[in-house]
This record gives C-alpha cells, sequence and structure tokens, in this order.
C-alpha cells in the first residue's frame, strides 16, 4: 500500500486549482478534462485550438516534474490488460455522458456550487468506491 | 494567440499539479477509493487543495462581466438532475474503481509509461478515447 503523502497532495491541489482559475478569469473555460479531450475527437468545430493547447500542456507540466526532480514519477497498474480497456471505455463513454469527470464536477463544477456536479461526484465516488470494495472481496 | 498560450500554460499547470500531487499513480488513487482497507486519504487533500483556491477564486470571476481574453464565460446551462448525469457519472465511476484512472491523470501517465514501456496505461487512454467516441456516435 502506498503512503499517505498530505503535502504534496495538497501542492498538487492548489497548482490544479490555480490552473483552473487562470483558465476562468482568463479564457473563461472551464478546465475539464474530459470536456477537452472529448472535444477534441468531436467532429464540428469546437474550440480545437484551446483544447489541444490545453492536452499538450498537461504532457508538459509533467514533463517538467521529471526534469526538475531527476525521477519519472511512479505509475503503477494493478488491473489486468482486458479489465483496463473496460475501464477505459467506461470512463469514456461515461464522462462523455454525465458531462464531465473529477475536474470538471469535482474542482470546477462544486467550486461553482453547482447541484448537478455535487451530484455527479457523489455519484461517481460512491460507485467508484463501492467497485474496489467489491473488486477487493472477488481476489 | 494570448488564449492558446493561456490554455498550453494552464494545462502544464494541471499536469505538473497531478505529478506532483501522485495521482498519476493508480494506486494512490485506489488507496483512497479503498475506504475499507489500507485507506489513504492524499485524494482528498488533492480536491481539498484545489478548492481552496477555486472556491474563492470563482467568486470572484463571476463578479466580473467577462473574463479578460475572452468574449463571455462558457459555463454549463442545465440545471436539472437527469438520468445522464446519474447514469454516466455511475459508469464512470465503476471504470474509475477498476483502473485507477480518471481522464486527466491517464493522460499524465503517457509520460511515464512512454518510459518505461507500461502498455495498459496506453490500452486505458486508447480506449477511453474510443469510448468517448462511441459516446457521439449514440448521441
Amino acid at each position: 500500500m502506498e503512503e499517505f503523502t498530505p503535502v504534496s497532495g495538497l501542492v498538487g491541489g492548489l497548482l490544479i486549482g490555480l490552473s483552473t482559475a487562470l483558465m476562468m478569469v482568463l479564457n473563461g473555460r472551464i478546465a475539464g478534462i474530459s470536456g477537452i479531450v472529448g472535444g477534441l475527437l468531436a467532429r464540428k468545430g469546437s474550440e480545437v485550438g484551446w483544447r489541444a493547447m490545453f492536452a499538450a500542456g498537461l504532457l508538459l507540466g509533467a514533463f517538467a516534474y521529471v526534469l526538475a526532480s531527476g525521477e519519472v514519477f511512479p505509475v503503477r497498474v494493478q488491473a489486468s490488460l482486458p479489465i483496463m480497456v473496460a475501464a477505459g471505455l467506461f470512463v469514456g463513454f461515461g464522462t462523455r455522458l454525465g458531462s464531465g469527470c473529477t475536474s470538471g464536477h469535482g474542482v470546477s463544477g462544486i467550486a461553482r456550487l453547482s447541484r448537478r456536479s455535487i451530484v455527479a461526484t457523489l455519484v461517481f465516488m460512491g460507485t467508484a468506491i463501492l467497485t474496489v470494495f467489491v473488486t477487493g472481496q472477488l481476489l | 494567440m494570448l488564449r492558446l498560450i493561456v490554455a498550453l500554460f494552464s494545462g502544464a499547470l494541471f499536469g505538473l499539479g497531478l505529478a506532483v500531487s501522485g495521482m498519476a499513480n493508480p494506486q494512490k488513487v485506489i488507496g483512497f477509493l479503498d475506504v475499507a482497507g489500507d485507506w489513504d486519504p492524499t485524494l482528498a487533500f488533492v480536491m481539498g487543495g484545489a478548492l481552496l483556491v477555486t472556491v474563492p477564486a470563482f467568486r470572484f470571476i463571476f463578479g466580473r462581466r467577462r473574463p479578460i481574453l475572452a468574449e463571455d464565460f462558457e459555463l454549463p446551462t442545465a440545471k436539472e438532475v437527469d438520468t445522464r448525469l446519474v447514469g454516466g457519472s455511475a459508469l464512470f465511476g465503476v471504470g474509475w474503481g477498476l483502473s485507477g484512472f480518471c481522464p486527466g491523470p491517464a493522460v499524465v501517465a503517457l509520460l511515464p509509461a512512454l518510459a518505461t514501456g507500461i502498455v495498459p496505461v496506453f490500452a486505458f487512454v486508447a480506449a477511453m478515447l474510443a469510448g468517448m467516441v462511441i459516446y457521439q456516435w449514440v448521441s
């Protein structure tokens, strides 16, 4: 099991909040990752430019972290390949159907005090916790 | 042009925040969702840190008539909690719980995956994009 890392968690969260606030005050757009990535895949013109730049920025920021820290941050996947594929389909389809993910609903939506986003966050947190509980019992 | 630079910079801040917070590691996310096991509360500190910035920032920002670099704020207009919101969010949560990935961390994890060849990360992101495209076909 991973250790509890409250300080790096809080610092990372502050950076995410700063990014979200900058996008809103300067560009007037929600920094919601599923909406940004989904918008890149949409057929008709859906402001592809800034979305592509934001997505490129995500990787650039991660790269800056690797350069500054001198090490690649850990990514430990526990699920099998078929489970990861199924999970990816659920996350892609579900976030588009539900109009958002952890960033759009969980950070921006809750900060706007949107009732839809508060409900969405409670629902996806709930089913995620339930899923981890059930898979934990099976394994 | 300026708006594209803002999007790139904001995206980089967001990606850096995800890397710093440890949330690009699915094992850490599952450690949070596993409330019945050896619980790791880090994710709550990440979301808390983000909201610590966005809640007061949004209060200030939405007191303005318009964003600094754009004509208007583009915000969701839907107000009702409907079956699409709840169903989509529930499905997203199942995928999140199975994999430990939501959209932002999955994109950021592509970087370490490229460096060390973690195939399930690519499989997840490809499936997530496919899920988003499937949503567009059926909607």
